[in-house]
């Protein structure tokens, strides 16, 4: 569904990712492991075609959209679905509207339509339906989040989800609501999903594929248990507060 | 070193404005034109500065009436004073004081509006849903000003001449026909196209600068802060400079006409 190829990007001079490779397969769960700067957020954007790579290849549902022209992209954006760092909700925007952007953009439906459609989106999402006309800001963290993820899977039933440190800054117990959500969306509707975090706890619950990025390169791609086995050292040094704090280490991912 | 790189950001600034209007007139052409966007902007564009413009228009009309009044009085040329206004107001300060004012107004407004998108990554999110910031943001901001200062100018245009004439008849006590035959002898073809043409060309600047100062913002809130300043100061230097270089340019070329 996603391919990487020989991914390499640079910002002002300085490498941001160096010869990356990766694939998710149709319905498949990624996470993106590494510490803040890695580069983990940067193949999000390679993968939306929201920045260029300088070399390499991005492939999605078996098309080249390296070079692809801004028109093109727009087709293939509609595939997937983006939660960006923070949920980046439109601030002048309600809740409602949020939800209902995509449909109001690019679909014929009536104002009552996507209402419709946004009322059954934040009913998915375990949230009140009072909160349609509410603003983001009156929003805790954790609610502006799910309120983004209702956002990105309002699009046409999109085949891709791409999470931008879905969890990071939320309480235990939002936390815990965004892992489920993410959990949910892949099994109910089978998409492909790439999740990027530093938060290892979550990224076991969400995930059994792992990649370990440290300076823009990766140091590591498999599966829970090669995770947990390998010797490379970044990846015993990051793993290591998760491995001192659990007695016994969940295996796979929760539904 | 430092000049250099300073010269360095200029030479990109400059490239990236460019690059930026090409742009912005790229989309102002096809679907879909945002006309619900449009028309906001148009009111808080227009409306909303109708006010401030006024009041400038007003004031300066008024002061410059009775500068030039007792000026004129010197050489017993009070009744030139109607000739005098419509030279100023309709040529130079008409023009000039709106787009200033409306600059002050709604630059850093526009600015500090695209810009705090940029930095919490509603741009990035709106392109990811296929929408393309620019065409969304930018083009009805840019036909708000296009339509809307030349509107404005006009109105700053009759409040000054009004405040002039004021000021002419009750404190100069210059008669009512001789305002009014002074200024309509100066009304001339020439000094309407300059009158008229100014405004776009200044809308321009205020809405090109200022939404690309928005859209290449960085530094999260201090970057926006620094890009809303910017945004103010580049908008009205740039006016000034192409009033200027518009006066010395076109003007000669239109001598036949005033």
């Amino acid at each position: 569904m996603i391919r990487l190829e020989n991914i390499n990007f640079a910002y002002r001079d300085e490498p941001v990712l160096q010869d990356v490779s990766f694939s998710v397969g149709p319905g498949e769960t990624k996470v993106i492991l590494g510490s803040s700067g890695s580069g983990k957020s940067t193949i999000l954007k390679i993968i939306l075609g929201l920045v260029r790579p300088q070399s390499g290849r991005v492939f999605i549902a078996g098309k080249d959209v390296t070079n692809a022209r801004e028109g093109q992209l727009q087709k293939v954006r509609r595939k997937m679905g983006m939660v960006f760092q923070g949920g980046a909700l439109f601030d002048s925007m309600t809740v409602g509207e949020n939800i209902g952007y995509y449909l109001l953009e690019h679909t014929n439906r009536s104002l009552a339509g996507i209402e419709q459609a946004a009322r059954e989106i934040l009913d998915y999402l375990g949230l009140s339906q009072g909160l349609l006309d509410v603003l983001p800001d009156e929003l805790s963290g954790g609610m502006q989040r799910r309120v983004a993820i209702g956002r990105a899977v309002a699009a046409e039933n999109p085949q891709i989800m791409l999470y931008d440190e879905p969890t990071t800054g939320l309480d235990p117990i939002s936390t815990l609501t965004i892992t489920k959500l993410i959990n949910k969306l892949r099994v109910e509707k089978g998409v492909s999903t790439i999740v990027v975090t530093h938060q290892i706890t979550e990224a076991f619950e969400m995930a059994d594929q792992f990649i370990v990025l440290h300076d823009g390169r990766i140091v590591f791609d498999g599966d829970t248990d090669g995770l947990l086995r390998c010797r490379q050292e970044y990846v015993r040094e990051f793993l290591q507060p998760y491995l001192a704090s659990v007695k016994s280490i969940p295996v796979g991912p929760t539904e | 070193m430092g000049h250099l790189r300073g010269f360095k950001r200029f030479v990109n600034d400059i490239q990236g404005l460019t690059f930026f209007c090409l742009k912005m007139f790229r989309y102002s052409v096809g679907r879909p034109f945002y006309f619900a966007e449009f028309m906001d902007q148009m009111y808080f564009l227009g409306v909303g500065s109708l006010f401030l413009v006024v009041l400038t228009g007003m004031f300066a009309g008024q002061a410059i009436a009775l500068q030039f009044s007792i000026e004129l009085a010197d050489f017993g040329s009070k009744n030139y004073l109607g000739r005098v206004m419509a030279i100023a107001i309709l040529r130079e300060l008409g023009p000039v004081l709106t787009a200033l004012m409306v600059a002050a107004r709604v630059s850093s407004g526009i600015t500090a509006e695209i810009g705090s998108m940029k930095s919490s990554e509603q741009l990035d999110a709106m392109r990811a849903f296929g929408v393309e910031p620019i065409r969304k943001l930018a083009v009805p901001r840019f036909w708000a000003l296009m339509i809307m200062l030349p509107v404005l100018t006009i109105i700053c245009d009759f409040v000054a001449i009004v405040g002039g004439y004021i000021v002419a008849v009750f404190i100069a006590h210059i008669s009512p026909t001789a305002y009014w035959s002074n200024f309509i002898d100066k009304v001339s073809l020439g000094n309407i196209i300059i009158g008229t043409v100014k405004p776009f060309l200044f809308a321009m600047i205020i809405a090109s600068v200022s939404c690309y100062l928005g859209f290449s913002t960085s530094g999260g809130t201090k970057g926006v802060g620094r890009s809303t300043t910017d945004s103010v100061v580049a908008s009205s230097i740039n006016i000034l400079f192409i009033n200027f270089a518009f006066t010395r340019l076109v003007v000669p070329h239109l001598r036949g006409l005033m």
